[in-house]
C-alpha cells in the first residue's frame, strides 16, 4: 500500500492485522479498536508501535485513556460522504492533544486532502494512484481560510490584521 | 451593504479554478458520476429534469446593484433569460450547460458571488431579515453576525460531509421575517438584564416530511460565545445525527429523538474545551466586519413630504402601491418598498435578465444602489426617499414589479415544482398561476387582507407549505397528482404549523377550494380587520373543514 505521509508518497511500515491472526512483536501493526481494548496490558508491553482503528461510530472518549501508548490512530471514511471522522481527527489532535500519526482510510479522494490536512490528518490511505501524485497540489493550491483549525493556518480575519488594508473590490460600488 | 476585500477574492477564484479541475476530471471519466455529484453540489450544481441547475448564494439577501446586472449577464449568457429566486434568498439557474459552469463562475467570482454551499451537505447560506439594517423594529443589524457566521462555516474543514444540510438564520427584531423557527439553528438577538448582548439558540426546526418548529436550547449566549457554540452543535450533529436514512438525517430528528435537553446536555459536554478557545470572538474582529457593512450618507429628510402627498392624491394606483409596498424606515424620510414577483400568471420569484437590469438601474438611482432578496421570494430597495417613491413606482411598474399585492392572497411562495424538479411529485407554479388569476379583483385582495399561501410540489416542502396560513402540498397517488391543504400556518414570531383541513384533492379542484376557504373566512371573520389566520385561530379548522367540503 501506497500511503502519503506528511506530504511525501512512502510504502507503509505497518501492517494490518486481523482479529483472529497473531501480532508480530517485531513489526508496527494496526489492530481493530476491539481487540485493542480487550488487550491493553499486552499491547502496552509491545516495543514496535501499535496503532488501532476507530470506528467513526464510536466516541473517541473511549481511547482517549490509552493516547499516550498509541503511535498511530486510522480514522475510517465507509463512503466520501460520511464525514464523522473530521470531528474525530480534530477532538483527538485540538481537544486531546494525539501527537502520533493521525491516518484517513477508507475512500480517500484527493478533494478532501485539504479538509483533512486542516482537521489534523497527516496520513492518508489514497484510493486512487493518480490522486496520490496530485497530494502536493492540491494542497498548495489553497492558501485562504476563513476559521482557525488546530492546524495553525491563519483565518482571513487574523491576516487581515497582519497586512495593510487591501482595497475593497471595486465592482461593489456605494451603497 | 458588504464589502468583500482581497482575500474573500482570492477563495473565491481558488475554488473556482478547484472546480473547473472537477468538472474536466468528470468529462475525461476520472470522476464518477455519484463522486462528482458531492462536488458539483458543493458549489451549487443540481442535475434538474431537464438540465444542470446552479444555484447562487445571496448571503442574508443583500445584493450590490453590479451583483445583480451579474445575475442579469448570467441569465443572458448562460441561460434562458431569467433567473428564479427562492426561498432562501438564493437564485437559480434552470438551464445551463455543465461546460459552461466553470465559465459562468468565473463570472459571478468577478462581483464575489458563487454557489459554494447552496446544496451539499453543509451549512446553507445563511438568512436573515430582508429589511435588516433598516427596519425600526431590530436591535441591531443581524447581517454583521450572519457574516461573522458565514466566514467561520465557509469550506469549513470539519463540517463539509455532514448527515445532511443544515441552514441557520439570523433575527434581530421584533417581528420575525426571517422564519426563524424552521430552520435548524437559529439564533435570536437580544439583551439579557445587564443590557448585553447576546442569542437565543434555537435548534431543530425544519419542514418536510417531518415538520418540526426549533426549540430553545440556550435562552442567552453571549456574542464572544457564538463560533464555538455553533461549532459545538455542528460536531454534536456531524456525529449522532443519523446517516442510515436521508429522510431522518437530519438535525430536527436528532433533536427529538434524544429531546431538547439531553441534546443541549451533548452540546454543552463538546462547548466547554472549546468555549475559551481560539473560536473566543475578537472585539475587533467583528468591528472590522461590522465597518465593511456600509451604510449611505443619508440626507436629513422629513416624512411624508409634499411630493408623496400630492402624487398619492392624484394618482389612485400609485397610492394603492404605496399603501401595500412601502414600509417604515428607521432613518425620517426614508422608507423600504418591495418589489413583488408576483405577477398574475407569473411565476413567483421569476425575474427576466431585463428586470434585474432594470431594478439595478433604479436601486442606483433611488436606492444607494443596494437591493434585497427576501424569503418571500419577492425582492426589496431598502433606502429609499420618500419623495422619490413616485418617480421610482413609475418605474417598477413599466417593468411589472410593482403588482400591490406585497402579502395578500397573491404573493405566492411556491417551490418550482414537477416542472423543474426532479424530486417533484406534482406541479407547483401552475397552480400558483392559476390562483393570482381566480384572486385579480384587487378589491376583493385588498378586502381579505394579509393571507399567504405556500406551495410545495412534494414533501421535501421547498415550497414552506406547512407554515402558509394556507399551505398546498403535491402528492403523487396512483400516478395522479393530488394535493393536501393545510391551514393556520405561519412562520413568524408566533410559528406554527398547519392543520389538514380535508382529504386530498386532485389538481383541477384546487383552486377551487381555495376559493372556498377564503368564501368560508369571509362569512365566518369576526370583523373585517381579522385576518384569515386570525379567524383560524379563534374558530378552528372544523367550521372551514365544514364548509369547504359539504358539497364535495
Amino acid at each position: 500500500m501506497r500511503l502519503v505521509k506528511s506530504g511525501h508518497v512512502i510504502d507503509d511500515p505497518y501492517v494490518r492485522v486481523a482479529d483472529d491472526a497473531p501480532v508480530p512483536d517485531d513489526r508496527s501493526v494496526i489492530v481493530s479498536a476491539a481487540r485493542y481494548l480487550a488487550n491493553v496490558a499486552e499491547f502496552a508491553g509491545r516495543t514496535a508501535p501499535t496503532g488501532v482503528l476507530w470506528p467513526n461510530n464510536r466516541r473517541v472518549a473511549e481511547i482517549v485513556p490509552h493516547l499516550s501508548k498509541l503511535a498511530l490512530v486510522a480514522l475510517e471514511f465507509p463512503k466520501f460522504r460520511d464525514g464523522r471522522a473530521y470531528s474525530q481527527a480534530r477532538q483527538l489532535r485540538e481537544t486531546h492533544g494525539f501527537r502520533g500519526e493521525l491516518r484517513a482510510t477508507g475512500d480517500v479522494l484527493r478533494d478532501q486532502f485539504m479538509f483533512m490536512v486542516r482537521a489534523g490528518f497527516d496520513a492518508f490511505e489514497v484510493k486512487k494512484e493518480k490522486d496520490v501524485a496530485a497530494f502536493a497540489n492540491e494542497i498548495a493550491r489553497k492558501t485562504v481560510f476563513y476559521q482557525p483549525t488546530g492546524d495553525g493556518r491563519l483565518p482571513a480575519a487574523r491576516a487581515r490584521h497582519l497586512r495593510p488594508a487591501a482595497p475593497g473590490i471595486a465592482g461593489h460600488g456605494r451603497g | 451593504m458588504y464589502i468583500y476585500d482581497e482575500l474573500d477574492r482570492t477563495l473565491l477564484s481558488e475554488r473556482v479554478s478547484e472546480f473547473r479541475g472537477q468538472v474536466a476530471r468528470r468529462l475525461s471519466g476520472d470522476l464518477t458520476e455519484e463522486e462528482f455529484k458531492l462536488l458539483r453540489l458543493q458549489n451549487g450544481v443540481y442535475l434538474q429534469l431537464h438540465a444542470y441547475m446552479l444555484r447562487i448564494a445571496i448571503p442574508y439577501g443583500t445584493l450590490a446593484t453590479p451583483q445583480l446586472r451579474m445575475l442579469a449577464h448570467v441569465a443572458r449568457k448562460y441561460d434562458r433569460g431569467y433567473g428564479h429566486f427562492t426561498t432562501r434568498t438564493n437564485i437559480q439557474y434552470h438551464w445551463i450547460k455543465l461546460e459552461q459552469l466553470p465559465n459562468a463562475m468565473a463570472d459571478l467570482a468577478s462581483v464575489g458571488m458563487h454557489g459554494m454551499q447552496t446544496s451539499g451537505n453543509n451549512v446553507r447560506n445563511i438568512t436573515t431579515d430582508q429589511w435588516a439594517g433598516v427596519t425600526p423594529d431590530e436591535i441591531e443589524d443581524p447581517r454583521v453576525w450572519a457574516e461573522v457566521i458565514r466566514q467561520h462555516v465557509t469550506l469549513h474543514p470539519e463540517f463539509s460531509f455532514m448527515p445532511r444540510k443544515f441552514k441557520i438564520a439570523v433575527g434581530s427584531a421584533s417581528h420575525d421575517r426571517a422564519a426563524l423557527r424552521i430552520h435548524d439553528m437559529a439564533l435570536r438577538l437580544h439583551r439579557n438584564g445587564a443590557g448585553e448582548l447576546g442569542f437565543e439558540v434555537m435548534v431543530g426546526g425544519g419542514l418536510g416530511r417531518t415538520p418540526f418548529l426549533a426549540q430553545t436550547i440556550k435562552q442567552f449566549l453571549p456574542t464572544r460565545d457564538v463560533l464555538s457554540y455553533v461549532e459545538a452543535v455542528l460536531r454534536t450533529y456531524n456525529q449522532f445525527g443519523r446517516r442510515d436514512n436521508i429522510w431522518k438525517a437530519r438535525i430536527k430528528i436528532l433533536v427529538h429523538d434524544l429531546g431538547p435537553e439531553a441534546f443541549a446536555k451533548e452540546v454543552e459536554a463538546e462547548w466547554l474545551p472549546i468555549k475559551d478557545g481560539q473560536l473566543v470572538l475578537d472585539p475587533a474582529v467583528v468591528a472590522e466586519i461590522r465597518s465593511r457593512f456600509q451604510y449611505p450618507d443619508y440626507e436629513r429628510l422629513e416624512d411624508s413630504p409634499k411630493e408623496l402627498k400630492d402624487a398619492r392624491a392624484a394618482d389612485e394606483r400609485f397610492s394603492q402601491w404605496v399603501d401595500n409596498s412601502v414600509s417604515n424606515h428607521k432613518v425620517p424620510g426614508y422608507a423600504i418598498v418591495t418589489m413583488s414577483l408576483k405577477p398574475e400568471g407569473g411565476t413567483p420569484g421569476d425575474c427576466t435578465a431585463e428586470q434585474m437590469d432594470a431594478i439595478a438601474d433604479l436601486a442606483d438611482r433611488y436606492s444607494f444602489g443596494e437591493v434585497r432578496v427576501g424569503h418571500e421570494q419577492n425582492l426589496a430597495l431598502p433606502h429609499v426617499a420618500q419623495r422619490d417613491l413616485y418617480a421610482l413606482w413609475r418605474g417598477l411598474d413599466r417593468v411589472g414589479v410593482a403588482t400591490p399585492t406585497v402579502g395578500l392572497v397573491s404573493d405566492i411562495i411556491s417551490c418550482p415544482g414537477l416542472d423543474y424538479c426532479s424530486l417533484a411529485n406534482a406541479r407547483s407554479i401552475p397552480l400558483a398561476q392559476e390562483i393570482t388569476r381566480r384572486f385579480h379583483d384587487i378589491n376583493l385582495a385588498r378586502d381579505l387582507g394579509r393571507l399567504h399561501i405556500n406551495i410545495s410540489g412534494c414533501i421535501n416542502a421547498c415550497g414552506h407549505h406547512h407554515v402558509g396560513h394556507i399551505g398546498i402540498l403535491g402528492v403523487e397517488k396512483n400516478g395522479e397528482e393530488f394535493y393536501q391543504i393545510t391551514i393556520g400556518g405561519r412562520a413568524d414570531e408566533k410559528a406554527r404549523l398547519g392543520t389538514l383541513i380535508g382529504p386530498a384533492v386532485r389538481y383541477g379542484e384546487v383552486a377551487d377550494v381555495v376559493e372556498d376557504i377564503v368564501a368560508a373566512y369571509l362569512e365566518l371573520r369576526a370583523r373585517p380587520d381579522e385576518i384569515f389566520l386570525e379567524t383560524v385561530e379563534r374558530i378552528g379548522v372544523e367550521p372551514f373543514r365544514e364548509r369547504v367540503y359539504a358539497a364535495r
